[in-house]
């Protein structure tokens, strides 16, 4: 599966005086973060907690996407580490009393570790394996989770789960609160971009496009490939650390196997590879089924119909989509993808 | 003089095939040396043992007197070895700059320095001179999917020789390339052999090329070394010229 | 003892269901590259479609087992070779596979859906009587399954094995680059696995709903112990995927028995990460070239 190159080369005819580190992207993310700051007005709490929503889910979307948009690996277990990280923060945060930041830390550095551990074995084989091997942990996670009530409270979950403070200030209402799950996403998606421009970015291209010739240039294949994998499973942490606090109550449903197949199809729908993609890919994942109330849950066969046709017609999903339109608008004759 | 190359009776079976039936030689320092033989007779399952990308059966490879037999084909780059390929493996997706710079960033600094360093690993000047050297000066802005075949032949050779290695192993450089760009690539791989010192071993069928460029040649068939010497003798060499008839 | 034999028959009958599954998982992918992430539902929606025919057409059950499984057979063999993986195999099988994770969202939710939440009954064609055997109550019903799953299976194997037919899609399946230089008709033969693939799922789907009920959610379970007898198994086709099913199916079985029920699935999903670590070609799987 092809993606554009993770480097843009500067048109050689609009250049705008800015810092040579900032990009379009990163133009993009930040003038979006302004608008959803103040997007919420006048939305009332439910349209407000949709926006959040949206957002967390982009989060693990952006994990997934590094792992399987550039690192081409098949990741089933992405909803189960998010449930790793929503529990292991609505356990510290309610039953410990430890404070949300670093709950959100531990969260994200033990989905990390989870992750290597759970890779390292896996990638030592073919890659297509690392699918089998995260669907059992899928499966495998959900038992623990819906089994171990002492910990997780079983079928019945957790809840009361306490939103952070900042600096004092209380978050609890949908307002403040989505007002910080704004600045998070944005925090972590911008290190999300810039490691796509370092060095570290052009080596997952690399992987992803032609790992043998990656191999002989030096890359050392299975660290990287055990790296995407692993921040791939840390952004999930962190979306599950944002998560919790953002529903206030959690049970396993969110994080089982079919969880983690719509993450997959959420990826590929915004189009993998693509930096926005993931945000593209959450709004099909979580505000289409908000507008499809009406049809029940048949907006999953929706959704993953438009997928399957997104597939077939541009698997580089909906970004790819609109990168052949603004071509088209533009004139602009990019080489042969 | 050193040697940088040992290669100890190499076997490779796939099955009750043997590819590579105990083939030994060494290769000196600075050296450009050719391996040559019919369709089959091994010279690629020798290549991909030496490199890492298959194990052999039985046998040792030393680079430096260093047993490399086993390594896998990153730690071998990194340790000096690099190669180009028989089937184009430029990354089409990236700018030649970009295929340049990535086929050099994991010989600068470190992980930590990859994330938080600049952009192109500090690379982009020795890629400038590289683009130069190989003449794709115009290009180096073009992805490298545009490129023509020969153009991105000459890309994958200057790939091969961005981190600077000790050895280089050419998979049938000349292959499928016009006889204008083929002047022009021997004459650079001669230049950079000069240059850097680098030692090569070159796998060919084009006869003239192999016999023109390389200062040694050993010649393979049916996965034995069948003869050993200079360009002239192994040209002169009756059992050679029965295995190829002619070339 | 006698109860350990009663959980062996168990385990070998619901092991020979899942080969099935692997079976005609393990030629899909091989011939065409497909990975096919839906095979639990394959195994889950004729049942349905056979209980859905019946309601319809009101017809006696023979004819909606007839028009449900020619339905499912045409449908899921020819129609998604067809109108899935061919138009989407040109873009390499990561896109494919995550079509294959659509179409089996679809399935289970058209189920749910389409007919019914519940777990509805589905008819046994053998009887359900028990016997006793070395004291043991053994249920007819898994001997007839294993009659019958090992009955197709030596069916498959003569003719993979013992018809021209059979013999030109194995090579298909072996190497199917090789295979089109040697005249095979590749097309047709790819196409011919995943009609057996359909077919497989059929007679899988019809001997297992009547013990577990036909449930949307079934395929998850089915397809997971596909899976995993597939790789298990190793990539030797009906060999390894027979070897990993019964394997799968027995460790279930005693699982099931003698270890927690809550964990019952954690005990293949364990032998899957050791097979991957010890052995991962798996245990009749031929060892693969190191690439990098």
């Amino acid at each position: 599966m092809t993606a554009p190159a993770t480097h843009s080369a500067a048109p050689a005819a609009r250049r705008l005086p800015l810092p040579a580190f900032v990009d379009g992207t990163l133009l993009t993310l930040i003038a979006a973060a302004v608008i959803l700051w103040f997007a919420p007005s006048g939305m009332g709490r439910y349209g407000t907690y949709v926006l959040s929503l949206w957002l967390v889910m982009s989060v693990a979307v952006m994990g997934l996407n590094l792992t399987l948009g550039y690192a081409g690996l098949k990741s089933l277990a992405q909803a189960a580490f998010m449930g790793i990280g929503a529990y292991a923060t609505a356990l510290l945060t309610s039953k410990v009393g430890l404070n949300w930041y670093a709950s959100f830390a531990i969260s994200g550095l033990l989905t990390f570790a989870v992750g290597l551990v759970l890779g390292f074995p896996a990638l030592r084989v073919k890659a297509h394996y690392l699918a089998f091997v995260t669907l059992a942990f899928s499966t495998l996670i959900w038992l623990v989770l819906r089994n171990e009530q002492w910990l997780t409270g079983g079928v019945f979950g957790l809840s009361n789960i306490p939103r952070p403070s900042f600096f004092g200030l209380k978050l609890d209402g949908a307002l403040p609160f989505h007002r910080f799950v704004v600045v998070v996403t944005f925090l972590l998606a911008v290190v999300l971009w810039w490691m796509i421009r370092s060095p570290w970015g052009r080596a997952f291209t690399a992987l992803r496009e032609n790992p043998i010739r990656a191999a002989s240039l030096g890359i050392d294949t299975r660290m990287y490939t055990l790296l995407a994998f692993a921040i791939g499973s840390a952004y999930a942490g962190f979306a599950g650390a944002l998560y919790a606090p953002l529903v206030e109550f959690i049970d396993p449903s969110p994080f089982s196997l079919s969880q983690s197949f719509f993450l997959l199809l959420m990826v590929v729908a915004g189009g993998a590879g693509y930096l926005l993609g993931p945000f593209i890919g959450a709004l099909l994942g979580v505000v289409l089924p908000e507008w499809l109330r009406f049809a029940g849950s048949l907006y999953l066969i929706i959704f993953a119909a438009i997928v399957m046709l997104l597939l077939i017609a541009c698997p580089q999903g909906m970004s790819g989509l609109l990168e052949r339109g603004w071509a088209k608008l533009t004139g602009k004759k990019e080489g042969a993808r | 003089m050193n040697q940088v190359l040992e290669v100890s009776n190499l076997h490779k079976a796939f099955g009750g095939i043997k590819a590579v039936n105990g083939v030994s030689f060494k290769v000196n320092e600075g050296e450009i040396l050719g391996i040559i033989g019919p369709n089959g007779c091994g010279k690629s399952t020798l290549f991909n043992c030496i490199l890492g990308q298959l194990e052999p059966t039985e046998g040792a490879v030393k680079l430096d007197g260093r047993d490399v037999t086993n390594m896998r084909p990153s730690e071998l780059n990194r340790l000096g070895v690099s190669r180009t390929f028989q089937l184009l493996q430029v990354f089409p997706e990236l700018s030649v700059r970009e295929n340049l710079i990535l086929a050099g960033q994991e010989h600068e600094g470190s992980m930590l320095s990859r994330f938080f360093g600049p952009r192109d690993a500090g690379l982009s000047a020795k890629a400038e001179q590289m683009i130069g050297f190989f003449k794709l000066g115009h290009l180096a802005e073009a992805k490298a999917g545009g490129l023509s075949y020969g153009q991105q032949k000459l890309l994958d050779a200057a790939m091969a020789f961005m981190a600077g290695p000790r050895l280089v192993l050419l998979d049938e450089p000349a292959g499928g390339v016009n006889l204008t760009m083929l002047g022009d690539l021997k004459e650079r791989l001669r230049a950079i052999n000069a240059e850097q010192g680098a030692t090569f071993v070159v796998i060919e069928h084009n006869m003239d090329f192999v016999m023109s460029l390389c200062s040694r040649v050993i010649v393979l068939a049916e996965g034995k070394v069948l003869a050993e010497g200079t360009p002239a003798e192994v040209r002169a060499n009756p059992a050679v010229i029965e295995a190829y008839l002619g070339h | 003892m006698a109860e350990f034999l009663a959980y062996l028959i168990a385990g070998i009958a619901t092991g020979a269901i899942y080969a099935l599954a692997a079976i005609g998982f393990t030629l899909v992918w091989q011939t065409s590259q497909t990975i096919n992430f839906a095979q639990g539902e394959f195994v889950m929606l004729p049942a349905v479609l056979v209980l859905l025919a019946i309601k319809l057409f009101g017809a006696p059950i023979w004819l909606g087992a007839l028009i449900g499984i020619a339905a499912f057979i045409l449908i899921f063999g020819v129609g998604f070779k067809l109108t899935i993986v061919d138009p989407m195999i040109r873009h390499g099988v990561l896109p494919l596979a995550i079509a294959t994770m659509a179409l089996s969202i679809i399935m289970k939710e058209g189920a749910k859906d389409g007919f019914s939440a519940e777990a509805q009954k589905f008819p046994s064609f053998v009887p359900t009587e028990t016997i006793s055997v070395f004291g043991a109550a053994i249920s007819l019903q898994h001997v007839a399954i294993i009659a019958v799953a090992f009955g197709v299976i030596g069916l498959l194997q003569w003719f993979v094995g013992g018809t021209r037919l059979g013999r030109q899609m194995q090579a298909t399946a072996q190497n199917p680059t090789v295979a089109r230089i040697l005249g095979i008709p590749v097309e047709r033969m790819v196409l011919l696995t995943f009609v057996i693939n359909a077919a497989l799922a059929v007679v899988a789907s019809v001997l297992i709903s009547p013990i577990y009920l036909a449930k949307f959610s079934n395929g998850e379970v089915i397809g997971l112990f596909a899976f995993i007898a597939a790789i298990v198994g190793g990539f030797n086709q009906v060999r390894g995927a027979l070897v990993g099913g019964l394997i799968v199916g027995i460790v279930d079985s005693m699982a099931a028995a003698y270890i927690s029920t809550s964990y019952r699935l954690a005990v293949p999903l364990v032998l899957l990460v050791v097979i991957i670590l010890v052995k991962p070609e798996g245990l009749m799987g031929r060892k693969e070239e190191r690439r990098v």
